[in-house]
């Protein structure tokens, strides 16, 4: 039996799927309805100064056909009274025990309103505090949101000033827009905060209207960099989790969020050391009945894997992410493409021609319309492998070239022992 | 038509609805959606399988693109009969059946409803899109408005020609007008597509058969070049008793009246079409949707051995047509003056005849009478031979004009183009003659060096491999 039941910083929930802090969670009624639909989780939409939003707020990227590959928001925290997301919280609190109630907050960079926002959250019963350091759009501007997220110290500060008077977990939201994300990481971690999140937006304009030149999405002709989300930012927030989760210092519970819609893609957060994941666009987009899917892919694929919680496979691949210079120069693939398979499309062919490094070849037969890889000049780059529409036609398969696994690292040390150790 | 047992007639909503599109053109959405599953190959099967190598890929993309325009340029560039070839070309043995998706078990890109979303928005609107060099002061004649001719005339104006077309018929457009089936290609639109080669500066004369309204010679001292796109003549005969009776008709006059106008045409109860060639199929289908109860499609071999293409086979069958194999007509049978049924004899396939199929033999003493009210000959169309023998040097064999790669005759002025040199191919062979000849003229009058080819620049040696590492 597969057990999915996780525990971020004590925090627990029946299942690692939680709402990230947006509109899906903005209301009790939207909150109850995604429990009873089996979401794990939720984190309130981010509570504060109640601020007044602009009409036209999102803004998305399509590729091909699809729709919302990247989705965009000017959106700010919530536009609800206090008062009204409070009663709500205790409400939800009290009909769903069980699962994972968070109060995400940003209010102004003074000691005594966040020690007033903690407790008045806390009295409604919530399991726990998740501190919006990340929003990239319009709080910065007052001070607070990724202004405070992209300034270690003050993050740390903030950290500090909530846990003195918490009595829950606190988890701090990390913004994406730093250059890197281990300071932000270990300043909440020095600040002692009992887990991070991450990512919060990235800052992004969508795209532009070529009639009339207004930026998207339009308010009365103009618009405002927002906060970029969705499919597209997902491998930004792997790679941002990585960082942390495979530097040494850094000790905390990480709850992984950017672009997860398929049970898949929670894996990969987890593989990287996620201890659960938050999701916003792909409910903005499908709505809360992804869920279903997202639990049953999970159970199929830890059960196919004889995993029976979440921790026997949290963060395998961490080891596995390694700077480039200790990886293996003398590790040789070459692409192969299986004849059967082939529908002679011939993209690899122009893809490695014009776009890599002229390795495959083209029989001078248009009746044969199955390229043929030079092996011997193929650098192994994958680029065939990616292009190609037929799975599993282009593979790439290791060749033996007899010379030891050396890294560059290792190189440089042997160049510098001198010409002889080198060869 | 004396027809002695018609088919009751059909209101006009019910023949508008029964000759409607059968590919209807695409919706916004859905041409976006398709031309985002294109893969863009590269040396695309598609465009080596198009008779008038129209730029797939490249077309397809633009539309993915949303620059419409952009992709009906490409197309008419390749192609002036765009769009009646969008809908006419039977794309399942062209582009759509070399369509690498068919490999992978999954649908081809629907190339043809593509090609017609780009191009309808340029041609039914009359929206000039493609290059034209500057007169040139030479005159070209093109006899006949077929898609050879349109496409000949249109490409030969791109060239900077002035150039007139005469017309038999009091409408151009050739058998796009008055032979596709309507529910293919609508009058309107075959129309519009030679309404569009007339805006591109094509003078048209119509009314006017060359050989006969204005002499041969006339035509050949007035113009620098002539291209003769005059298709093909009427149905030939069967050969048997009682061709002449009221009832029996040639299928492609009877296809010209039901595209002149399908209200006005009376269909038998009981139909038999003669011949199992893609005319044939036309015929059985126009006449079912026109109402008849019963028709028969006859042919001599086996199903084995049909000449029309697969997707018309399951047209007919779809529409209810009956198959009747290795059967011939003998003598069509009549009573008070009006078709009542047609005689016929079973047939049995021997050996391999000229064209390798295996000759229908006749199987004697098993004839028996099909009873119908009308019966449609299918059976190829002749060739329009007395035009060929008045110009001097042209040589035709089997009816068919004798031309080079350049579409040349044997009389260096005189070119020629599409069914008349085929033989009767499809719209698309037309449309790559007529293009073929409007160069094939350039050159002839100005020169190789007037048709400039792309070269490319100079290269300077592939990268080599990168060494090994030195350890
Ligand atoms: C019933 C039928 C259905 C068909 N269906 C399809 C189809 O679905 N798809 C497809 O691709 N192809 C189809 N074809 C074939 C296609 O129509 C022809 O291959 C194509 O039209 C040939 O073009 P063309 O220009 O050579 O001749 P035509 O289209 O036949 O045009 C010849 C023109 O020349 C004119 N003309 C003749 N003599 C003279 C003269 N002396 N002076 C002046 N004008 C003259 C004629 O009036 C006519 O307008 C079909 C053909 C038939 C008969
Ligand atoms: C419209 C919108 C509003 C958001 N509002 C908040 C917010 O109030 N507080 C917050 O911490 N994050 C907010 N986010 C960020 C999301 O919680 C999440 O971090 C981000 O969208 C990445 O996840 P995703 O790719 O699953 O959407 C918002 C995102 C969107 C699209
Ligand atoms: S792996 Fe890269 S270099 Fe090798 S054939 Fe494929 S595209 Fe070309």
């Amino acid at each position: 039996m597969v057990d999915l039941t996780s525990n971020l910083a004590g925090i627990t929930s029946p299942n690692p799927f939680w709402l990230a802090s947006a509109p899906p969670t903005n209301s009790a009624y939207q909150v109850m309805k995604a429990f009873d639909c089996g979401w794990g989780g939720a984190v309130w939409k981010t509570i504060g100064e109640p601020i007044v939003n602009v009409s036209s707020r999102y803004s998305s990227v399509n590729y091909k056909n699809f729709r919302m590959m990247g989705l965009n928001n000017i959106e700010l925290i919530t536009d609800r009274s206090l008062a009204d997301n409070l009663r709500e919280l205790r409400e939800v609190k009290k009909h769903y025990p069980k699962h994972a109630l968070v109060a995400s907050l940003m209010v102004e960079s003074k000691r005594e309103t966040w020690h007033t926002y903690v407790k008045q959250v806390e009295d409604c019963g919530v399991d726990g505090l998740e501190l919006n350091f990340g929003c990239p759009h319009g709080m910065s501007e007052r001070g607070m949101g990724s202004a405070v997220g992209q300034v270690p110290d003050y993050a740390c500060q903030i950290t500090e000033w909530v846990k003195e008077v918490a009595r829950t977990p606190v988890i701090v939201k990390l913004t994406p827009n730093i250059s890197n994300i281990v300071y932000p990481g270990l300043a909440a971690q020095k600040g002692k905060a009992d887990a991070v999140s991450l990512i919060n937006t990235i800052n992004s304009i969508t795209g532009i209207d070529l009639d009339t030149f207004e930026p998207r999405p339009k308010v009365r002709g103009h618009s405002s960099h927002g906060g970029y989300c969705g499919p597209a930012v997902k491998p930004i927030a792997l790679n941002l989790v990585a960082a942390l989760t495979s530097h040494p210092e850094f000790k905390l519970p990480v709850s992984g969020i950017g672009g997860i819609e398929t049970w898949q893609d929670a894996v990969e957060f987890m593989l990287l050391g996620a201890t659960n994941v938050q999701v916003c666009t792909a409910v903005m987009h499908y709505g809360f009945r992804i869920v279903d899917g997202l639990i049953s892919g999970l159970t199929e694929w830890m059960q196919a894997k004889g995993f029976e919680k979440l921790a026997d496979f949290r963060g395998k691949t961490i080891g596995r992410i390694k700077d480039w210079g200790d990886l293996d120069l003398n590790y040789k693939i070459v692409a192969s493409i299986d004849r059967g398979k082939c529908i002679g499309c011939q993209v690899c062919y122009i893809a490695c021609e014009d776009g890599a490094h002229q390795s495959i070849a083209l029989s001078g037969d248009p009746k044969d319309r199955v390229p043929k890889v030079l092996e011997d000049v193929c650098v192994g780059c994958n680029l065939c492998s990616l292009v190609c529409p037929v799975d599993g036609c282009i593979t790439m398969k290791e060749v033996d070239n007899g010379r030891p696994s050396v890294s560059w690292r290792q190189y440089q040390a042997k160049l510098a022992a001198g010409p002889a150790a080198a060869h | 038509m004396g027809i002695a047992n018609p088919a009751i007639p059909l209101s006009p909503e019910q023949i508008a609805k029964n000759l409607a599109d059968i590919a209807p053109a695409m919706l916004a959405e859905e041409a976006y959606a398709e031309a985002s599953r294109c893969l863009f190959c590269y040396d695309a099967p598609c465009t080596r399988a198009c008779p008038t190598s129209i730029n797939v890929p490249e077309f397809i993309k633009r539309i993915a693109a949303r620059n419409i325009v952009g992709a009906a340029t490409t197309i008419l560039d390749a192609n002036l009969m765009g769009a009646s070839c969008a809908r006419a070309c039977p794309t399942e043995v062209l582009c759509e059946g070399a369509c690498v998706y068919n490999h992978e078990k999954a649908p081809p890109i629907q190339i043809g409803r593509l090609q017609r979303f780009a191009t309808d928005p340029v041609v039914l609107s009359g929206k000039m899109v493609l290059s034209m060099a500057p007169p040139n002061g030479k005159k070209v004649a093109v006899v006949g408005s077929g898609p050879g001719g349109l496409a000949a005339a249109g490409e030969l104006r791109r060239l900077g020609y002035a150039v007139t077309v005469y017309e038999a018929k009091d409408q151009p457009g050739g058998l796009n007008t008055f032979g596709i089936a309507p529910y293919k290609l609508t009058n309107a639109d075959a129309l519009a597509e030679a309404e569009y080669v007339r805006k591109m500066g094509v003078e048209f004369v119509l009314n006017t058969r060359v050989g006969k309204d204005i002499s041969i010679d006339k035509v050949n001292d007035d113009y620098a070049a002539v291209v003769i796109a005059i298709g093909l003549g009427a149905t030939a005969p069967l050969g048997i008793t009682g061709e002449s009776i009221d009832g029996v008709v040639g299928a492609t006059e009877f296809i010209e009246q039901v595209r002149r106008d399908p209200a006005k045409v009376t269909v038998g109860k009981r139909v038999v079409v003669v011949g199992a060639g893609n005319t044939a199929i036309d015929a059985a289908t126009e006449a079912k949707r026109l109402g008849a109860d019963q028709v028969t499609i006859l042919y001599r071999r086996s199903e084995k051995e049909k000449p029309c293409y697969e997707y018309e086979y399951m047209l007919a069958k779809k529409d209810g047509v009956v198959f009747q194999w290795l059967t011939a007509p003998v003598q069509v049978q009549a009573q008070r003056g009006a078709v009542s049924g047609l005689k016929c004899v079973k047939m049995k396939l021997g050996k391999p005849d000229a064209s390798g199929r295996p000759a229908p033999e006749p199987i004697a003493g098993s004839e028996f009478n099909f009873a119908c009210d009308m019966v449609i000959k299918s059976t190829g169309q002749q060739k329009l031979i007395e035009l060929y023998r008045q110009v001097k040097g042209l040589v035709e064999r089997g009816g068919k004009v004798q031309v080079n790669e350049s579409m040349q005759t044997g009389n260096p002025k005189w070119f020629a183009v599409g069914d008349c040199v085929s033989g009767g191919k499809e719209v698309v062979n037309a449309a790559a003659d007529g293009k073929r000849a409007a160069y094939g003229i350039h050159r002839m009058l100005f020169g190789d060096a007037a048709v400039p080819v792309r070269k490319p620049g100079p290269r300077l040696e592939k990268p080599a491999p990168h060494p090994p590492m030195p350890f």
